[in-house]
């Protein structure tokens, strides 16, 4: 019988201190605490948590293994459909997957399933596995990006016996968990490094630098340099911009701009010699994950920081966890408000954002309620630095410079559900497919491609 | 990493360097462009690439030592190596995808500031290697800031030289001598200007004046270089453009300099600042109260 304790609360940074660092946020769970709140799963005959994963972990058992103490085994179990868990434990948003769907969820808090997956995935790293004996079946494929996806179907390809080199565009491997998500959300040596460190450790070549659709084309790959497959999953990484007059003043920034010099140039440590701006008043635009990593990024670097988002708190597509989190270190959140002008000095700077304010209409075909403008209701909000967080769009680079590869109308890779594209040998999957998503589901896509270009190698 | 093979020095502060990047060696073609990042704490720096060598997997590529950035750029000697190069970004010079009897029919002018000589002359040798010869006009401060003039008259139909301070050639700045051919009888079809954004600015306002198409290559600041960060904005044809992969070259009438002036700035202070905590430290100075970490 599943005990009745209240979720396990998990140890974090106090909200002031961590505020002006970078370091992590979350301590996380550790053996004691990650085994008390494994008592608390009901072990459910249909376990509607592994339904809702995106990826399918049999959540129930590698929690029944957890209760026992026995993490090795809850490792292996999460490890048959995620080669990424101490990422995922921080980043998925769970409370609309796995935690969301929780029996125990309906009348008090789910079953910390995030916190136990992350508790799992950090022990892996310090207990790793003996690299695998693998016998090379002499094939050889291309993974076009590092991100989830790439690192996904990498490591899987290269269990199976292929020969596979990964080409990053940037000069560090990763891609969003790296120039995207911030070091105090997920630490970048401690936890990203690793586990592409394992992947390393299976033979998996990384070669940064390279631009594929510049540097190589998709057809070079596979003509000139003996590649039998390629898998695109190169990611989301065009930022959108709202199309209102004063976007392009100084001080205007994408959030994939200021976040890439936070985290990838590492702009907020003196050593490094990439600069940031953050004035002392800094405004991000937007309700995601994105919006949220940015705004608390300007907080650590010493600004003012506020939030304008169009909708309600309600819609507010970021992580519960972040959005709290957020509040707790002094964001401040301006709802249903719209930015319709960025205003400034005589000398381009600018100088606040002209929004008016909204109310919830009718429901819009995402079903949720659209906002509408109140008449009359301008006013400006006082900043120095207005951040862009209004999603991304994939690179059209790669499709733009590949004969034949089906694009959709959004400009995504056309892929079926295991990342066939329409060029035979080449496959893809991830954001670049489906437009910003998440990590999971990126990594997901990127494991389908693996046994799709295996079947296809094969067929040759 | 990515070693480098040769350096050396073509005015004061103006640096020479040829790397081992054979990727970037084999795929660059003319108007294309590197990021680099001298070591594990740099900058990615967008510099042009002077030349491309395919065969010996070499790409050469000028820089001008102004900020702390390209200072680190610059400090590098033969045997030592990049951190990073990536390239070759944005997209060719148009031209480059012209059918060549079309181009044969072309007089094309070159304009060429400063260290804007060097992304200059890749374009005017791959014209050459198609029996081309345009004619390039080149400006500099003074006699002593000139560069690539040697290369670019083994490649160029006539090169022309224009110094602020009369020291050698026309006296005056570089649209005064487009001007004076002009004047003189020299048709031109095609004028591509290359150099600091204040002489681009003028050279199209002059290129206007004689209806003479003009192409620019920007400079803006970027961190990527691939699309991703969007720092490179420019407004064209009244329409936001990425430098980076809609660029660097635009038409000239359709550019808003002032913007892309006002918007190379944008981190000013701060280069100031690391510049003058570089000088300071390189001078033994210790901050005592830690301002400079």
């Amino acid at each position: 019988m599943a005990n009745k304790i209240p979720r396990v609360p998990v140890r974090e940074q106090d909200p002031a201190i961590r505020a002006t660092n970078f370091e992590e946020v979350c301590y996380g769970y550790n053996l004691e605490e990650a085994s008390l709140e494994a008592t608390r799963c009901l072990h459910c005959k249909n376990p509607r948590c592994v339904a809702a994963c995106p990826v399918n972990i049999r959540i129930p058992d590698f929690i029944a293994h957890i209760a026992q103490g026995d993490v090795a085994s809850a490792a292996a179990v999460i490890a048959e459909d995620s080669s990424l868990p101490s990422i995922c434990g921080r980043v998925c948003p769970q409370e609309s997957q796995c935690e969301g769907a929780c029996i125990v969820g309906i009348k008090g808090e789910p079953v910390a399933i995030g916190k136990m997956e992350r508790f799992v995935g950090d022990w892996q790293l310090d207990n790793p596995l003996s690299v695998p004996q693998i016998t090379p079946n002499g094939h050889k494929v291309a993974i076009v990006g590092s991100g989830p996806a790439g690192l996904a179907c990498a490591s899987d390809l290269a269990r199976i016996g292929y020969e596979v080199t990964v080409f990053e565009a940037l000069h560090e491997v990763g891609g969003v968990l790296v120039y995207g998500i911030p070091e105090f959300r997920l630490p970048k040596s401690k936890i990203v490094a690793r586990e592409i460190d394992k992947i390393r450790q299976l033979g998996v070549r990384f070669e940064t630098d390279v631009i594929v659709g510049r540097t190589v084309t998709i057809d070079s790959l596979l003509d000139e340099e003996g590649f039998e497959a390629v898998f695109i999953g190169s990611g989301a990484g065009l930022p959108r911009f709202m199309g209102i007059e004063g976007e392009n003043l100084n001080g205007v920034l994408s959030a994939n701009e200021f976040l890439t010099r936070a985290n990838l140039m590492r702009a907020y440590d003196e050593q490094y010699d990439t600069p940031i701006y953050v004035g002392r008043k800094v405004v991000v635009v937007g309700g995601g994950n994105v919006a949220m990593d940015a705004v608390r990024t300007a907080k650590r670097l010493g600004a003012e920081a506020t939030i304008v988002y169009r909708r309600s708190e309600k819609e507010l597509p970021a992580r519960v966890e972040e959005v709290h989190h957020a509040k707790e270190e002094g964001i401040e959140f301006r709802m249903l408000t719209n930015p319709t002008r960025v205003l400034g000095d005589d000398k381009g700077w600018v100088t606040g954002l002209n929004c008016v304010q909204m109310e919830l209409g009718e429901p819009d075909e995402s079903g949720r309620r659209s906002p509408v403008e109140v008449a009359g209701s301008d006013f400006a909000i006082e900043c120095d630095v207005v951040v862009m967080a209004l999603g991304t769009s994939p690179n059209p680079l790669i499709a733009s410079t590949t004969e034949s590869l089906a694009t959709s109308r959004r400009g995504c890779i056309v892929a079926d559900e295991e990342g066939r594209t329409s060029r035979s040998g080449v496959f893809a999957g991830g954001d670049t497919v489906t437009g910003a998503a998440t990590v999971i589901l990126a990594m997901g896509a990127g494991r389908k491609a693996a046994l799709a270009i295996d079947e296809y190698v094969k067929s040759l | 990493m990515f070693e480098i093979v040769e350096k050396r020095v073509l005015a004061e502060g103006i640096y020479l360097t040829k790397v081992r990047a054979p990727r970037i060696a084999r795929s660059a073609k003319p108007g294309q462009f590197i990021i680099v990042r001298a070591d594990e704490k740099g900058e990615r720096v967008p510099l042009t690439i002077a030349d491309y060598d395919a065969e010996q997997g070499t790409v050469t590529m000028v820089t001008q030592a102004l900020g702390v950035s390209t200072r680190k750029i610059v400090a590098k000697e033969p045997g030592e190596a990049f951190a990073d190069i990536a390239g070759p970004l944005g997209r060719p010079s148009e031209f480059v995808a012209e059918p060549i009897e079309e181009l044969r029919k072309k007089r094309f002018v070159f304009i060429a500031g400063g260290v804007g000589t060097a992304p200059v002359y890749p374009q005017v040798k791959w014209l050459a290697e198609q029996g081309i010869k345009p004619d390039v006009i080149i400006g500099a401060k003074t006699k002593d800031m000139l560069i690539y003039t040697e290369e670019m008259e083994r490649v160029a139909g006539n090169v022309y030289i224009a110094t602020d301070d009369g020291s050698v050639g026309f006296h005056g700045l570089v649209t005064a001598l487009l001007e004076k051919l002009i004047g003189e009888g020299h048709e031109y079809d095609c004028c591509v200007a290359i150099g600091p954004m204040i002489m681009m600015k003028f050279v199209t306002l002059t290129a206007r004046k004689y209806q003479l198409p003009c192409i620019v290559s920007l400079n803006a600041l970027m961190v990527d270089g691939t699309g991703m960060c969007g720092a490179c904005r420019v407004t064209i044809a009244g329409k936001t453009k990425f430098t980076c992969v809609d660029g660097p070259e635009f038409n000239a009438y359709d550019v808003d300099f002032d913007e892309a002036m006002r918007r190379q700035g944008m981190y000013r202070t701060q280069e100031q600042r690391a510049l003058a905590i570089a000088r300071e430290r390189a001078e033994g100075h210790k901050c005592n109260i830690g301002l400079d970490k």
